[in-house]
This record gives structure tokens, sequence and C-alpha cells, in this order.
């Protein structure tokens, strides 16, 4: 998901502490910042809550290309807002990590130079305003269902910054899905840039929930830290039971032969995505890998001056009121 | 690289009588600066009307290690709640 390929850090500590800590989980415990945690569990949690962060605020990159492009002021509006909350998500998940002690310039430059991801959906490009659309309806759709039971995960912090943007985010995936609604009703053309949109992101999209169980090697230690609640594969699947109802009312096409109902377990059998494609995504390869880490080196570098302004500006005013004393 | 920005608490009151509730915390320059950013970061659907923040490093919070003395004596004291004490019902509401 927005934190795909996690990987679970070991633990060299006490047995008898970490028997311990796993109870207080076990019994539903809420663990909080200055608790006794593993070594493992406090990285694994920087490392999945600093890439869920980042995901957000790289996530505004394919969405900012169309505020001003919008069709109409109304769905400027929409957009504006939509991303203003990615923002604010991002900033509420990178406090949550700083109470594992890990710094925000710190996070920042290990996104900057690459130690730390953001998920690979956010490497595809936004082409076209339906685009928009595809985005909010299954991006989001597709966040929404590994947000939920984040709300319950175990370090209180993070499952709280999971409440707030579990209330905000269904919005985001309305709006898509409202985008999608106006282009599959307009001209001929405008429903073809919505199929195409659905089929330029459907994979992508899959992609989001990481590995599938059989490859995903990380996650039986987080699940027992209750840090993931779901493993991929069932994520994926629920996502799919949900999408493709939304797909036929829309009248669009899923860009997937074999997808059938599946009668015996009552849920569809899908296509795989391209596991090499994500895997060459993940590591750098994707379309808007350099674009987007550019535009954030550039964010940085060109608002250094504003940060040192603003602290040069708070020491005067503070020196001032202290003679003033 | 230049030096961070310090932590702020932020909490903010409701308009339905409610007190103060934390709501998070941002990163600010001055006190000024937090009320701003906590203006945007937390009040973009009308969830409050008013907005104290306050210097993390200034906050004094009680140790997670000290539970046991600080908080089990309290337990005991059943007496403490209404309903430990039983009234006859013909004596009506109270």
């Amino acid at each position: 998901m927005y934190a795909q390929m996690v990987k679970s850090e070991a633990t060299k500590d006490d047995p008898e502490q970490l028997a311990a800590f796993q109870a207080r989980i076990d019994a539903g415990e809420k663990i909080e910042p200055k608790d006794w945690m593993p070594e493992g569990y406090r990285k694994t949690l920087i490392r999945q809550v600093g890439q869920h962060a980042h995901s957000e605020i790289v996530g505004q990159l394919p969405e900012g290309n169309w505020i001003t492009r919008a069709p109409t002021l109304e769905r400027k509006a929409n957009l504006l807002a939509k991303v203003q909350d990615e923002a604010g998500h991002g900033l509420y998940l990178y406090c949550a990590a700083e109470t594992l002690g890990v710094s925000r310039d710190e996070m920042t430059q290990m996104l900057l130079d690459g130690r730390m991801k953001y998920s690979s959906i956010f490497n595809y490009p936004t082409l076209t305003w339906a685009d928009m659309g595809a985005v909010g309806w299954l991006v989001d759709g597709a966040a929404i269902m590994n947000q939920v039971p984040l709300q319950r995960t175990s370090y209180g912090p993070y499952a709280r910054a999971m409440v707030r943007v579990c209330k905000e985010e269904s919005f985001h995936q309305r709006q898509g899905f409202h985008i999608m609604m106006a282009m599959v009703k307009g001209t001929a053309e405008q429903k073809r840039m919505a199929q195409d949109a659905l089929n330029r992101f459907w994979y992508p999209a899959l992609m989001m929930f990481g590995p599938s169980d059989k490859d995903s090697v990380h996650s039986s230690q987080s699940m027992a830290w209750k840090i993931k609640m779901n493993t991929n594969d069932e994520l994926r699947q629920k996502f799919v039971d949900e999408t493709v109802p939304q797909a036929e009312y829309l009248g669009l096409t899923i860009p997937d032969e074999d997808l059938t109902w599946n009668e015996e377990n009552g849920q569809y059998d899908f296509t795989e995505p391209d596991w090499n494609e994500f895997f060459d995504v993940i590591s750098g390869n994707g379309p808007c890998n350099v674009d987007r880490l550019s535009a954030r080196q550039k964010a940085w570098d060109d608002g250094a001056w504003v940060r040192d302004a603003m602290n040069a500006h708070a020491e005067k005013k503070a020196a001032r009121k202290l003679a003033a004393e | 690289m230049s030096k961070e920005w310090p932590l702020w608490e932020v909490f903010i009151r409701g308009q339905h009588g409610m007190s103060h509730r934390h709501v998070g915390s941002l990163h600010a320059a001055d006190a000024e600066h937090a009320v701003k950013n906590a203006r945007d970061v937390y009040t973009r659907r009308n969830e409050g009307v008013s907005i104290w923040v306050i210097e993390a490093e200034k906050i004094t919070a009680s140790s997670p290690s000290e539970k046991g003395p600080m908080y089990d004596p309290a337990r005991d004291k059943v007496y403490r709640h209404p309903t430990f004490y039983d009234i006859p019902d013909e004596v009506g509401k109270m």
C-alpha cells in the first residue's frame, strides 16, 4: 500500500520484555511514545509511517498538475481542497513518525536521497483530466481500503493520525468517482478518455497493495505487532470486489479479459499485475520517478531561505521581547 | 542543514461548549506562526472556534513507568461513585 515493501526490522531485545510487549498488543492496548518498545517495532514503524507520509506529500504532485487546468471553477476548488488535504495528511503522519525519535528533516533527507520510498502509484503520469477521476476513484479508493483497518493499529499516534485521515479521505474517492460519472455521460471522446484512464490506472492501483502474500516475506511480524492489519492479497481482493460493480455502473470495462465472478467463493478472479513492472518502478525506473524526486528536491532547496528567515525572525522577536522586560 | 522549527502541540475547542482538546502537533518558528499553521492543518472543516498552541518541550508529562503508584490508589475507592450507595426504590429518583 502506501507502505509497500516495508521490511520488518529484526529485534534483539530481552525475550521476557518482548513477550510482555506482545501480550499488551494482543490485549488490544495501544503503545504510546514513552512506553518501552522493541527496537524492531520502532524502526519498522518509522519506515512505514515515514513512507506513508512521503506518499501523501509526493501524491500531491500528479494532481497538482491539473489544478490550473480543471474544467470548471467548482472542479478546481474540489481538487485544490483534496490536494490541500494530502498535505495535511502528510503532516499528521510525519508528526506520528517523529514521536518515534526521527526528525522531520531526517525523514525529508532520506526521501530525497532514496533511503526512504513512497508509493509506486505516484510514479505514473496524469495525462488527461480523466486521470483526476481515476486517481480519486481508484487510488484513493485503494488507500482507504488500507487505511480504515489501520485506525486500529497498535501504535497510538499512528492510529490517531489514521482516524483523522480516514474522516477526511472519503470525499477524495467520491470526488474522483463524480468526475468519472461526468466523463462517461459526456461526449464519445470524453467517455473514451475515462476508459483510457481506467486502462492505465487499473494495474498500478492493484500494485498499491504490495506483492502477493506468497512473496511478501515481511508480513507476519508486522501483523503480530498489529502495524499491518490485513495481508496484501486480502486487501487487493476486497478492492477488486468493490470496484468492479462501480466500473459496471459507469459503463466502463476493467482491462482484464480473465476477470470473472467466482460463484463458489463469492469473489472475482482477476489477473495479477505485472510484478516485474512493480519492482522496476519501486526501484526508481517508473515513468515519473525522476520528476517526482526532483520536484521535492527543488521545493526543499527553494524553501530553505524561508525556513531560515522564519527562524531568524522568531529569534529577533524573542530577543526584543526579552530586552523590553 | 539549518535548524528545524520547533514542535508545537495543538489544542482546539469545538463549537459545542467542550473544553480544548489535543488534536496533534506541528512545526512552526514561533507561537504566532504555530497558530496560523494550526488553523490550516487542523481546522479545514470547521473543527473549532479556538486554538491553543504550546511548545512541545514545555509540556511536563507523567511517566508510563509510574502508572501503578499514580493510578492504582483510585481503583479501590469505589465509594467515590454514586452507584456504591444503595438507596431504596421508594425514595424515588436521586
